[in-house]
């Protein structure tokens, strides 16, 4: 029996118990994962994961049960089961559920892979893993880690509605990391990119010629001074701007936030859905897209979680909010026509509303303009920690590294660099944009209980914004 | 077939494929069942039924490890060869740190009706917890999670465990204004929704119309679910074995790290009895009366360290994190004290009021969020408050306030002279990523480092 086959009974049996519509995500999952430090191996590990998820509506409730086991008695059995949880919903209700409609898609989508990476040998994985902290190690780190992930998926989609969708998504990517140890305090550089790419996204990193510069600015970290406290022009990285762009954008447009479906743990928004179409997010050049049809970023796929066809929309253009994250349920609420953006981490959870890639467009700069059009300020690289308020409102950002910006030239190194702001203040103080955009990704969103790791694509670029409060108040 | 069976038929594969490896195997399976609600109603209703299998050997000096939900000969027999395929293309560990030697482990808390409870006696929880907020919108969950699990290696090392626990986390809200309660126990029975749904919604009622305060530094009552975020970084970070050879940890056995009113403890109750290593788990002093006694150590971390297991590999198999205790429990200031009683108002119970009523000027922490570390030496932490802060005025809480932004070196909030109280009683809070949680009591600390406010 196919997966569509076994899926199907699935749907049916929730039908059969009372289901007026349910869903069945079947997925069959390898990951591959290595770890080294300080020039040796630490672990090597690899993760099959198979199984069947159903989602199921009785009434106005939802119900989902999974269960690794991908024979039709313990598919069938999984229906029923997602059937009956759905039906005890009914004892604290709330409004008639519905869907937005989507065309009953039947059809296949796999990302672009060039060099498969779980065929390439571990013994050549190792190598890059332990030459690359080993690098680090010369290069003055007291502690130089370094790994790799793989994740290879293959997953089945049917609906009561008639989608009958197959997707392979093959992801991967690399981080390196070396951390100097000084009296009462560590400093770190490090480098990481993910994407829906092969393992050349990993050979593309050139870990190797970076290890000894990162361990080489860790080192001189430690007695650098301290990043000045006060209000100043920042210009910031492009991951960073990417991981400013996930929590201060892409998190604060999801509508489930939004509508407080995620009120209790990760959050609302401070986004008012009456205000979608004129609130003025950011300055003229912010034009952020939700585009996961961006071929090798990390949250690219052809089918979202619910059967919708991947499609570019727009998410804030010449700086006004006109779009969100959304799936069928929530776009029904919210009387949207569109929904496009729900995956599930694996076939045992449920799907919701998730970012794919949402980015910047590119602007008319580039770094070195940016640069030398900046009398005084401060450069920041590299996201060392991130906090943000659950209205994805006021954050606090922290790199690995800075510099001061004097008189259109990068001057002295700075450590603990920070920066903190209020989302919408922030974004309209950007005046320069560069058109030096990479897609990073970011492999490690949390969300949902129980808990969800998802896979997001950020494309950003470096960019210049005004009267920013860099450093922490004493 | 039993996890034990299932565990025994992996290392007799291990041995048929690759006779002379030292193998470990793990099978846990566990039913986890959340029912949700947001906006006052159930809206994400989910449970399931997985098992994982996950396998460790050391094949000639390399070492590897697979794990897979494919339970069925054809999945086992999967696993096996791929892993020992792994091992033998990996490289070379020299740092292998042997297999767990025989040793028994302890019969955790089980309660028959938590292990199966269902959706409807979830669903009652919320629904009481929905009618208590009378009419204030309410978010949340109610849990119920059963786990079985065996272990076995080849150094003839054996396990088998089981635990059940259940969990309400919930918030009642005002416009402007959230409230928070949330419990984690071992029977489902003593969950009970009028309780916590009428604490969330007397914090909410409360919190109407904050003012914003400036920033700076602030004497503060941290209530328990505030107290939980200082224990998980504490943790992570802290008491990390691997982090502390790695001199990134403040942590130093023998000094007098911490105030004397403060003795921490690594105490699983309500998870698994053994590490995924196989090593027993057990309640281990990790500070006494002030004075760090000890850290947390896996098998890899505790040979490098010139020390033992302390039974804390991570659940899922040794990683890169290291070693971390994940049942912590902070001492109470009395332990012979009765359980504390609800009282009216926005203060968690009697407990945590018998502290802010010796607060002259001060703030009432219900909750962190979202806290980072900044340098992991220092343990220093930015984050923010949630779900309610006031000021307390000569022994009374006198207003709402907004939400602050802080960052703050933890081991220096509790430092020597730092702790000015310790709640007499203490609440069980559960982890939002890990099935256990913390034991946490309310803390009155002498200073604590707000750097901003609502507007930035």
């Amino acid at each position: 029996m196919s997966e569509f086959d076994t899926a199907a009974r699935a749907v049916q049996a929730a039908l059969d118990a009372g289901a007026r519509y349910a869903d069945v995500r079947i997925m069959h999952r390898r990951t591959e994962s290595m770890s080294a430090r300080n020039g040796e191996i630490e672990d090597v590990g690899q993760y099959e994961s198979a199984g069947v998820g159903v989602r199921a509506l009785v009434g106005s409730g939802w119900g989902f049960f999974a269960v690794p086991d991908l024979s039709e008695t313990a598919a069938r059995a999984a229906g029923a089961r997602a059937a009956e949880i759905a039906a005890a919903s009914a004892r604290v209700p709330g409004p008639a559920a519905d869907l937005v409609p989507v065309a009953a898609s039947t059809g296949s989508w796999a990302s672009e892979c060039a060099v498969d990476p779980l065929a390439v040998p571990l013994s050549t994985k190792g190598d890059l893993l332990v030459h690359a902290t080993k690098a680090m190690v010369d290069g003055g780190a007291d502690v130089a880690e370094g790994s790799y992930a793989v994740w290879d998926t293959a997953k089945w989609f049917v609906s009561s509605e008639g989608h009958r969708i197959d997707q392979r998504i093959r992801e991967c990517g690399a981080d390196i990391a070396a951390t100097a140890v000084g009296e009462g305090e560590t400093q770190r550089r490090s480098h990481a990119q993910y994407g829906t790419q092969g393992w050349e996204l990993i050979e593309a990193q050139n870990l190797l010629e970076r290890a000894p510069r990162l361990a080489d600015e860790a080192r001189a970290l430690l007695t650098a001074p301290l990043c000045p406290a006060g209000e100043t022009s920042l210009i910031l990285g492009g991951e960073q701007l990417a991981l400013q762009i996930h929590e201060s954008v892409g998190h604060a447009i999801e509508l489930d936030r939004i509508l407080g479906w995620e009120a209790a743990f990760a959050g609302t928004s401070w986004l008012d859905l009456s205000r979608l179409g004129d609130l003025r997010y950011g300055s003229e050049l912010m034009n952020i897209t939700i585009d996961p049809t961006i071929p090798g970023a990390l949250g690219s796929f052809g089918f979202d979680d619910e059967g919708t066809p991947a499609r570019s929309r727009d998410a804030v253009r010449e700086g006004i909010w006109v779009g969100v994250l959304a799936g069928r349920d929530s776009a029904a609420v919210a009387g949207l026509d569109y929904g496009g953006s729900v995956r599930s981490d694996g076939w045992a959870r449920l799907p919701m509303v998730r970012m794919t890639n949402v980015g910047l467009e590119p602007g008319p700069h580039t770094l070195e303009e940016i640069i030398a059009g900046t009398d005084d300020g401060v450069y920041m690289e590299t996201n060392r920690s991130w906090s943000i308020d659950d209205r994805r409102l006021n954050f606090q950002f922290g790199c690995e590294i800075g510099y001061e910006v004097k008189n259109g030239r990068l001057g002295r190194m700075l450590r603990n660099p920070t920066y903190t702001g209020i989302g919408p203040r922030f974004w309209q103080s950007m005046d320069m944009l560069s058109n030096e955009i990479v897609a990073w990704g970011t492999p490690n969103c949390g969300k949902g209980q129980p808990g969800q790791i998802g896979h997001t694509g950020h494309p950003a670029a470096p960019a210049r914004f005004r009267n920013v409060r860099v450093g922490v108040r004493a | 077939m039993s996890e034990l069976d299932v565990a025994a038929q992996v290392l007799e594969l291990v041995r048929a494929a690759a006779g002379g490896a030292e193998a470990e195997v793990s099978v846990d399976r566990s039913v986890l069942a959340l029912t949700r609600f947001a906006t006052s109603h159930i809206h994400q209703n989910v449970a399931d039924d997985t098992t994982s299998v996950r396998l460790r050997l050391h094949l000639a000096g390399r070492t590897a490890s697979g794990t897979t939900t494919v339970t069925d000969p054809a999945g086992l027999r999967g696993l096996v060869e791929r892993t020992v395929a792994a091992a033998r293309l990996s490289p070379a560990d020299p740092g292998w740190p042997g297999l767990a030697p025989p040793a028994p482990v302890r019969e955790q808390t089980w309660d028959e009706a938590t292990a199966h409870a269902t959706p409807a006696e979830r669903a009652e929880r919320v629904r009481d917890f929905v009618a208590a907020a009378e009419g204030m919108q309410t978010a949340g969950y109610c849990r119920t999670v059963r786990w079985t699990g065996a272990f076995a290696n080849s150094a003839g090392h054996c396990a088998t465990g089981r635990t059940a626990s259940a969990a309400l986390d919930g918030i009642a809200r005002r416009p402007g204004a959230d409230g928070v309660a949330r419990l984690l126990a071992g029977r489902l029975s003593e969950v009970d929704g009028v309780v916590l749904g009428a604490r969330a919604a007397a914090k909410a009622a409360a919190g109407a119309d904050p003012v914003e305060l400036p920033p700076g530094h602030y004497e503060v009552v941290m209530e328990p679910n505030a107290v939980s975020d200082l224990l998980n970084n504490l943790a992570l970070f802290g008491f990390n074995g691997r982090l502390v050879t790695q001199r990134r940890s403040f942590a130093e056995p023998g000094a007098d790290q911490f105030d004397p009113s403060l003795t921490l403890l690594d105490d699983p109750v309500l998870t698994a009895p053994y590490d995924s290593e196989g090593t027993p788990k057990r309640t281990i002093p990790l500070v006494e009366a002030g004075r760090t006694v000890a850290v947390a150590h896996d098998r890899r971390s505790g040979a490098e360290a010139g020390s033992a297991s302390t039974g804390h590999a991570p659940p899922d198999g040794p990683s890169s994190w290291g070693a971390i205790p994940l049942d912590m429990a902070l001492a109470p200031g009395d332990p012979d004290a009765p359980p504390a009683a609800e009282v009216a108002g926005p203060v968690v119970d009697s407990s945590a009021a018998e502290l802010v009523a010796k607060v002259s000027r001060g703030l009432l922490v219900t909750d962190l969020w979202y806290t980072r570390v900044l340098d992991e030496r220092t343990l220093a932490v930015t984050g923010l408050t949630r779900n309610g802060v006031w000021l307390i005025e000569d022994g009374v809480v006198t207003r709402p306030v907004q939400n602050f932004r802080f960052t703050q070196s933890y081991p220096r909030a509790l430092a020597p002279g730092a702790v000015l109280g310790v709640g007499a009683t203490a609440a069980r809070v559960p982890d939002n990523w890990a099935l256990g949680g913390y034991l946490a009591p309310a803390l009155h600390l002498a200073s604590w480092h707000f750097t901003g406010g609502a507007s930035g």
